[in-house]
């Protein structure tokens, strides 16, 4: 005889009514809740995917990130001699390298995941927002190897963080929130307009250096600081160097006026994707 | 307790066209596109530019209604474009309806292509997990049944070896074996068993019916009628987006060879298709049409099928041979023909002077298996010059009910299956 279902809750009967979507409908974060297993399986496959075949494998998560470091190093650093304050300058860049990487690479992989999972989206049904979410989460691995490179850094420079080491997963959270707000809106607008593909590179540098990595952000005038910090990628950074070394600026209104704009983008792009998901397949 | 399972109303999904998209295509779809891209390619060359005025709209499906009761088999069967896969696409839920509503009680899995999500660089292992979640199994769920689908697939050996490694058999049976361990309460399926080789499809065919005889509800398309008819007992008819029949599958399925549904054996050639060095050669038109003359998409294996090429000549050609190929929708080809293959017709027409032809012949009944035929379409002068040549000009089906042999469930292999007159003797 048949076989139970191993359906959460099958004794109640699940209904699913279909029809067209007016206005902006609900998250629908339930459904997001029951495919849980699948944001893991699509997360663990970009990984597997990701290193096979290179050389160096899982060591690219720590080279990347490094060798841009020694180049910073010498041409800011070195050469333009860039101010630091009273940190070296290989981790002053590194530690702005670190939350910097896992955003450039969760931007550019959540803004391409859904035309990659086309083949996938046209056939089978989950919650199309675990996509974009498990490419974010994909560069959480990277930047957990990457970050080893900063312990050991730290130790060579002598450099002992202070108690705000704690607040370092809030930011950690401002990150992630950050990409996936901006990763939501690009894989969504991908799916209708090819050209976010070729977008995406100009953007990651433009903002990139709309972000103090490589100087600091006491660099730009006070008076332009709060305008500064609507770009939340320098809330984000100057938090990781408030919480990881000493010396660093306290979280300001800067940090505040990131982090707003952070939770707006994720909500925003949230309601977009769930708005825009319903022509996926048609679209993509 | 309620025995519905599925309840359809009035259900209706219309598509822009004009606009990049994609309809979502099974593997044979695609076959079966590129078999008749010149057939499409003539229908919307003939509108011509599309004006301002023009319709950018498709109804992909209109007002289609109807209930499936808790274990039941449905068909659901229509030429291309009638909108069956539309419908299976919106009941699993891949693509919002237009118009109307659909009610679904209980667990959905769909089927609408094997292998979905299959990456070549994991090994059998890590796609069988991977795949799972995609169609929606839980992690427990996959384990315990791990040992069942690789021993469905028989690629114990290979489980550990990336699947881009795979023989395209052994990567269709993993990705099958995968699917047919899903348990949903309602299984929604696509064409799925057109792939593959007759062994694979004998396989696919018998987990299928095991699930249907497990008191599963399925929803079944198919261009395959005998497998329709093996498997359903109750079928429905699509046409142009609607549901123009629901019926005891016999009788659809009889509706449906019978009446013009099924008409699709055509290829006309728009001037701007044909290319400049076929000329003076002039394709005008192919079509396959069974014993009464009608232009048919799908013929029956028992019975004879005319071929009809017309062409025109613009200037006489000496040495002219016109003549068709017969291919599998794999690409193997059954047999080519000119219609100067015998010696008195083509010392008769060893020059054609300008003018309108018709070159025709019959395919005799009792020799194609069932199954989907590609027709090409070759002019040619030996060693001279090939003035026109298209190996896929059309694609039509046939149908294997009344064939010998048609009292075993099993797909033949070959793409013949002749009447042989077998002698039994007993010493």
């Amino acid at each position: 005889m048949t076989e139970t279902s191993i359906a959460a809750g099958s004794q109640h009967e699940d209904v699913i009514i279909l029809r067209p979507s007016r206005g902006w409908g609900s998250l629908n974060l339930r459904d997001l809740w029951v495919y849980r297993e699948l944001i893991y399986f699509l997360t663990w496959r970009d990984l597997k995917v990701r290193y096979k075949q290179t050389l160096l494998g899982a060591a690219w998560a720590i080279l990347q990130p490094f060798l841009s470091m020694v180049v910073f190093s010498v041409f800011f650093g070195g050469l333009l001699r860039v101010s630091s304050g009273n940190i070296p300058y290989p981790i002053f860049s590194y530690t702005a390298l670190l939350p910097w990487g896992l955003f450039s690479k969760a931007l550019t992989d959540a803004g391409r995941s859904l035309v990659i999972n086309r083949n996938v989206i046209t056939k089978v049904y989950f919650p199309r927002l675990i996509v974009p979410l498990s490419s974010v989460l994909g560069g959480l691995v990277d930047f957990l190897i990457a970050f080893i490179v900063l312990i050991g850094m730290m130790w060579y420079f002598k450099m002992v963080p202070t108690t705000a080491l704690w607040t370092l997963p809030f930011f950690l959270l401002l990150t992630l929130a950050t990409a996936l707000g901006v990763g939501l809106w690009l894989s969504a607008l991908n799916v209708i307009y090819r050209d976010v593909g070729y977008v995406l590179p100009f953007l990651t540098q433009f903002w990139f250096y709309l972000t103090p990595v490589v100087y600091s952000s006491s660099e730009v005038p006070e008076k332009w600081r709060i305008i500064y910090a609507l770009n939340p990628m320098v809330g984000v950074v100057e938090g990781f160097r408030w919480a990881l070394l000493p010396g660093g600026n306290p979280p300001g209104p800067m940090v505040a006026v990131s982090a707003a704009i952070a939770v707006a983008l994720l909500i925003s792009g949230t309601i977009y994707f769930r708005r825009m998901e319903r022509t996926f397949a048609d679209m993509v | 307790m309620n025995d519905l399972a599925i309840r359809v109303e009035n259900l209706g999904k219309q598509y822009q066209i004009g606009i990049p998209q994609e309809r979502y295509r099974t593997l044979r779809d695609s076959l079966v596109d590129f078999a008749s891209a010149p057939v499409r390619a003539l229908r919307s060359g003939r509108r011509g530019v599309p004006d301002k005025n023009f319709d950018r709209t498709i109804w992909a499906l209109r007002e289609v209604s109807f209930e499936v009761k808790r274990g039941q088999v449905l068909g659901v069967i229509g030429r291309n474009g009638a909108g069956k896969s539309t419908l299976l696409k919106i009941l699993s839920r891949v693509t919002e309806p237009s118009e109307g509503y659909a009610e679904i009680h209980g667990r959905v899995g769909s089927l609408l292509e094997v292998g979905t999500g299959f990456h070549p660089e994991l090994t059998g292992r890590e796609n069988i997990s991977l795949n799972g979640a995609i169609l929606g199994m839980k992690r427990v769920e996959i384990d315990r049944k791990f040992d069942e689908i690789v021993a469905f697939a028989e690629v114990e050996k290979f489980i550990d070896t990336p699947v881009k490694r795979y023989s395209s058999g052994m990567y269709l049976r993993l990705a099958f074996a995968v699917a047919a361990h899903l348990e949903p309460e309602i299984l929604v399926v696509d064409e799925v068993l057109a792939v593959g080789d007759a062994e694979f499809q004998r396989k696919c065919l018998g987990k299928m019916s095991a699930v249907a005889q497990e008191g599963r509800t399925v929803l079944f398309v198919s261009h395959n009628m005998s497998a329709i008819l093996r498997l359903t007992e109750e079928t429905l008819l699509l046409d142009k987006g609607r549901l123009i029949l629901r019926a005891a599958t016999p009788q659809a399925v009889d509706h449906y060879m019978d009446s013009g549904y099924s008409r699709r054996g055509e290829r006309s050639w728009n001037i701007d298709e044909i290319p400049e060095e076929a000329a003076p050669f002039r394709p005008i038109a192919m079509r396959v049409c069974d014993e009464s003359n009608r232009v048919i998409d799908t013929a029956r294996s028992t019975e004879s099928l005319t071929i009809t090429i017309e062409y025109a000549l613009d200037a006489p050609i000496t040495g002219l041979r016109v003549g068709i190929y017969l291919l599998t929708t794999r690409g193997e080809f059954v047999f080519t023909s000119f219609d100067t293959d015998t010696t008195q017709k083509f010392e008769q027409f060893g020059m054609r002077p300008a003018g309108h032809y018709i070159s025709r012949c019959v395919i005799p009944g009792d020799l194609l298996n069932e199954g989907r035929y590609v027709l090409g379409l070759n002019a040619s002068a030996f060693r001279v010059k090939r003035y026109f040549h298209e190996e896929q000009a059309l694609s039509f089906n046939v149908d294997g009910v009344g064939a010998p042999g048609m009292h075993w469930s099993e797909p033949r292999l070959g793409p013949v299956r002749p009447r042989l007159d077998w002698q039994i003797e007993c010493s």
